[in-house]
């Protein structure tokens, strides 16, 4: 059951975070992997939320396998994010790889703690 | 350049595309139904790998969670070696790249539990613990990709030349 629920909710993170990549990257010219920043920042938020919210008894550990471990897991990516980071330093926009270093963790943990103080806002 | 506006998506829906024809369909999402399904294949199989490895290998609440980081640096450096193959050495069947590497290696590494888990480092009073595990990923996953990618291409390049 607990890996079915895992499943479920990684077989919508994957797919979403293909899609996001896909619209956020046909909007722009610049090189700057926006698609995969914007993942795996809402990522962050939502898992933020979620911890928030089961820390106040507000999610059940069904709840986080289904939303947490498996769609903002496979929502957010560590592969495709380093690999991209890679790209970038490869290719000589060094500066624009440690902006995406830089910049995703900045944002994934602000998110992160956005999302946790969402939660103290809406269950106390 | 190729738009679908959030405007246009409010009108006609991006969840319920008209049926008649593809038309109204936004171009993110015409002729994308095989390659989603893989995407979400691969993604199922990832995340559940990932979930198999923390139910073998629990990390406590306030402990360095060494599995989330494995995970991590395994999946950054099968990409580097997947990558380099599909891009630069073999052209293979066009969802192979979509099912493995953005399912796959995607559902299977994962950027928000990492962040999360340093935030709990933080807030159980151990920021120091959550920082070096910050830095440690991030310095483990660019590390590997780096080093796969680097030694599959010259691996190969040696075998071509």
């Amino acid at each position: 059951m607990t890996w079915l629920l895992v499943i479920a909710g990684a077989a919508v993170g994957a797919p979403l975070r293909y899609l996001t990549d896909r619209a956020v990257q046909a909007r722009h010219d610049s090189v700057f992997p926006w698609g995969t920043f914007t993942v795996n920042v809402s990522g962050c938020l939502v898992l933020g939320l979620l911890t928030g919210a089961a820390a106040r008894g507000a999610a059940s550990s069904d709840l986080q396998l289904l939303i947490g471990t498996g769609l903002c897991g496979a929502l957010t990516t560590y592969s495709t994010f380093s690999y991209e980071t890679l790209r970038l330093a490869q290719s000589g926009a060094r500066f624009m790889a440690f902006a995406n270093v830089a910049g995703s963790l900045l944002a994934g943990l602000g998110a992160a703690y956005a999302g946790t103080a969402l939660a103290h806002a809406f269950w106390g | 350049m190729i738009h679908w506006s959030v405007r246009s998506d409010r009108t006609s829906g991006v969840a319920a595309p008209p049926r008649e024809a593809g038309g109204g369909r936004p171009p993110v999402l015409r002729g994308q139904g095989p390659t989603v399904a893989v995407v979400a294949l691969g993604g199922a199989l990832g995340a559940s790998a990932r979930y198999g490895a923390a139910l073998a290998w629990p990390t406590g609440p306030d402990a360095f969670p060494w599995t989330t980081l494995l995970v991590n640096t395994l999946g950054c450096t099968v990409i580097g070696v997947f990558l380099v193959l599909v891009t630069e050495v073999w052209a293979p069947h066009p969802l192979l790249r979509p099912f493995f590497g953005t399912g796959v290696l995607g559902g299977f590494t994962t950027f928000s539990t990492a962040t999360v888990e340093v935030q709990r480092l933080i807030d159980h009073g151990a920021p120091a613990r959550g920082l070096a595990y910050l830095a440690a990923t991030v310095l483990a996953a660019l590390t590997s990709v780096w080093i796969a990618a680097g030694l599959t291409r010259r691996l190969l390049g040696r075998r071509v030349g």
